[in-house]
């Protein structure tokens, strides 16, 4: 998911990790020497980049045994086999400080079980996901009057993982729903040169993904839909 | 034998020590000594001492894990596909040592030896032997070979076990460690098919209270123990896959007792091969130590077992694996998270059952190679 990976050198020992837009824009939320764990963590690209730029302790779940292999290459000793909608017990509450999951919550049974649990064993958790009412989606379903195939959903209905996809307000809802405080909503809009920009003007129409930093806690008692 | 990647010829080594009065105090109150331990090494050791890996083996297993110990042997070690130059554990960087185990019938200390006190053999009389005590004595051996910190230790089965027990009783010494197929604690399910092999064993009529040396051995009943075991070693998949249910050189059902399914031949032929390889008594004693196992026992919960642990885990489970189900190393690696320890948790997906770990695997081999190559350099 996600496309549009770009390779990027993190030393001079010539250490290359493959990194998404949205992975970019998260790295630069993360601060230096933190306890990061990304869910469905992959091949480890982002948690490399993240111990090597961050110099985060990093800790990676993933459910492909293919993936953690490639982790393992990688140098990563803190990845587990695991799925993440069996949840997070082992992890203490507010054991981590960041826990991170890009471009996973659409594949999720429980979206909202997981998410709890994220904030449950974390100070701050980072969501990216693929915006549904980005305008190409809403108009192949308006005007084609078909199943919406874009860069961020490349899938055909009968074949996609994403059996929970949301949109920007809807998002918000959700969080508000889970009890969870929104820090920070950053609207994605990716160019042709695959540069992530920011979306300020009517963001749920103009973009195709959004990272939201949240934290557990009521949240204020702002109008509907007011981002903070 | 000019395989580049062998090890090539090599012969086992033993150490002696515990030489009363300086006996060792085994975990059932028992003293043993003196104790010879048998092991082979491969490789060379750095000039740091940084660079040594201790290899240990599962139930019927033995010190010579890789190459031959005499030209023109037909099989090499138990783990020659793990071992050698190029291989898994390269013994061009690393020093492999692979310890057999006290109670066992390949040279080291066991109920086969001669008592010295009697000048017989110990049978039944040799105390009972636990995982720690295995455990303890190759602490001796490494003591022996000068080595203050072992760069991995490693094993599958009983020696997963061992594994485990090593980094709980001396984290100091272990940097990297790698159990495989393996558990905290046996099921009740897996006691019962262990003691199912000893009961075999003892209702052999030549077993006779366990002293029988030179005399007819029980060799039925060990066989029985060895074919039980077997099954439990191999997925259902992977035997119907093998045999399914074709008949041993014949076409139609023989309508008698004899073997008619290869399965039946199979099991029969491993069973009587083990018997020349292997000591009944010890199958009872090292089957009970596999089945006293319980790391978190002594602790309270295998969080406070780890709670001092230092090195770094590689937990390698198998999909197929009913003996030592997956959920045994989750429950391992759970107790490794939550005490903080470094831990890498994945479970290969195989149809070979339990045995995968003796197998030749790709997946094992590059998993291992490169959780040696950034855990020796220090990966975090």
């Amino acid at each position: 998911m996600g496309g549009l990976a770009e390779e990027i050198r993190l030393d001079d020992a010539g250490t290359v990790v493959r990194l998404t837009p949205d992975h970019r824009t998260i790295i630069d939320l993360i601060p230096e020497g933190t306890r990061v764990m990304d869910l469905g963590c992959g091949e480890g690209d982002l948690l490399l980049a993240l111990k090597v730029m961050k110099k985060v302790r990093a800790e990676g779940i993933e459910l492909s045994d293919a993936c953690i292999q490639s982790c393992v290459a990688k140098g990563l000793f803190n990845v587990h086999h695991g799925d993440l909608d069996e949840g997070l017990a082992d992890y203490p509450d507010k054991s981590i400080d960041y826990v991170i999951l890009t471009n996973t919550i659409q594949v999720l049974h429980r979206p909202m079980f997981l998410i709890r649990e994220m904030a449950r064993v974390s100070k701050r958790c980072i969501v990216s996901f693929p915006n549904f009412a980005h305008w190409p989606v809403r108009w192949q379903h308006f005007f084609g009057g078909r199943m919406p195939k874009t860069e961020k959903l490349p899938y055909e209905w009968y074949e996609t993982l994403n059996i929970h996809l949301t949109t920007i307000i809807d998002f918000r809802d959700f969080c508000r729903q889970a009890e969870l405080t929104v820090l920070q909503e950053i609207p994605l809009r990716t160019s042709a040169s695959g540069r992530c920009i920011v979306v300020r003007f009517l963001p749920n129409l103009l973009a195709d993904s959004a990272i939201f930093v949240l934290e557990e806690g009521d949240p204020p008692p702002a109008k509907s839909g007011t981002p903070r | 034998m000019g395989d580049p990647g062998s090890v090539g010829i090599v012969k086992t080594q033993h150490l002696t020590f515990a030489e009363p009065p300086q006996e060792m105090l085994l975990e059932c109150g028992r003293s043993l000594g003196p104790i010879t331990l048998a092991y082979e090494t491969y490789g060379e050791l750095s000039a740091a001492k940084d660079n040594a890996v201790l290899i240990l083996h599962a139930l019927s297993g033995n010190a010579h894990a890789a190459g031959y110990n005499q030209p023109g042997e037909r099989q090499p070690g138990w783990w020659d596909i793990m071992i050698g130059p190029g291989k898994a554990f390269d013994t061009r960087q690393y020093f492999v040592i692979c310890s057999n185990v006290i109670g066992g019938c390949k040279g080291s200390t066991g109920p086969s030896s001669v008592n010295p006190q009697t000048g017989r053999p110990y049978g039944l009389s040799f105390p009972i032997v636990t995982i720690r005590d295995m455990v303890n004595t190759q602490r001796e051996l490494i003591d022996h070979l000068g080595i203050n910190q072992l760069l991995c230790v490693v094993g599958g089965s009983m020696g997963g076990m061992q594994v485990l027990q090593w980094v709980v009783s001396y984290p100091d010494r272990v940097r990297l460690a790698i159990p495989i197929a393996t558990t905290s604690k046996l099921s009740a399910q897996a006691i019962a098919f262990d003691e199912v092999g000893r009961q075999a064993i003892q209702s052999d009529p030549h077993w006779k209270e366990g002293d029988y040396y030179g005399k007819p051995i029980p060799r039925r009943g060990l066989a029985i123990a060895r074919m039980i075991g077997h099954i439990t070693y191999l997925s259902e998949r992977s035997m119907h896959q093998k045999f399914g249910r074709k008949l041993q050189d014949k076409t139609e059902y023989g309508y008698n007792f004899l073997a008619d399914f290869q399965v039946e031949s199979y099991l029969q032929y491993k069973g009587d091969n083990f018997v020349n390889r292997f000591d009944a008594n010890s199958y009872l004693y090292i089957s009970k130590a596999m089945d006293y196992f319980d790391l978190a026992q002594p602790y309270g919960t295998l969080e406070q077992a780890f709670s001092g642990v230092k090195a770094k885990f590689l937990v390698i489970s198998f999909s197929s694996d009913w003996l030592f189900p997956s959920y045994q190393s989750k429950e391992i690696v759970s107790a490794l998270r939550r005490v903080g320890a470094q831990a890498i948790y994945t479970e290969i997906q195989t149809d070979y059952g339990h045995d995968a770990f003796l197998l030749e695997s790709e997946q094992l081999s590059s998993l291992i190679t490169n959780f040696l190559s950034h855990g020796r350099r220090g990966a975090a």
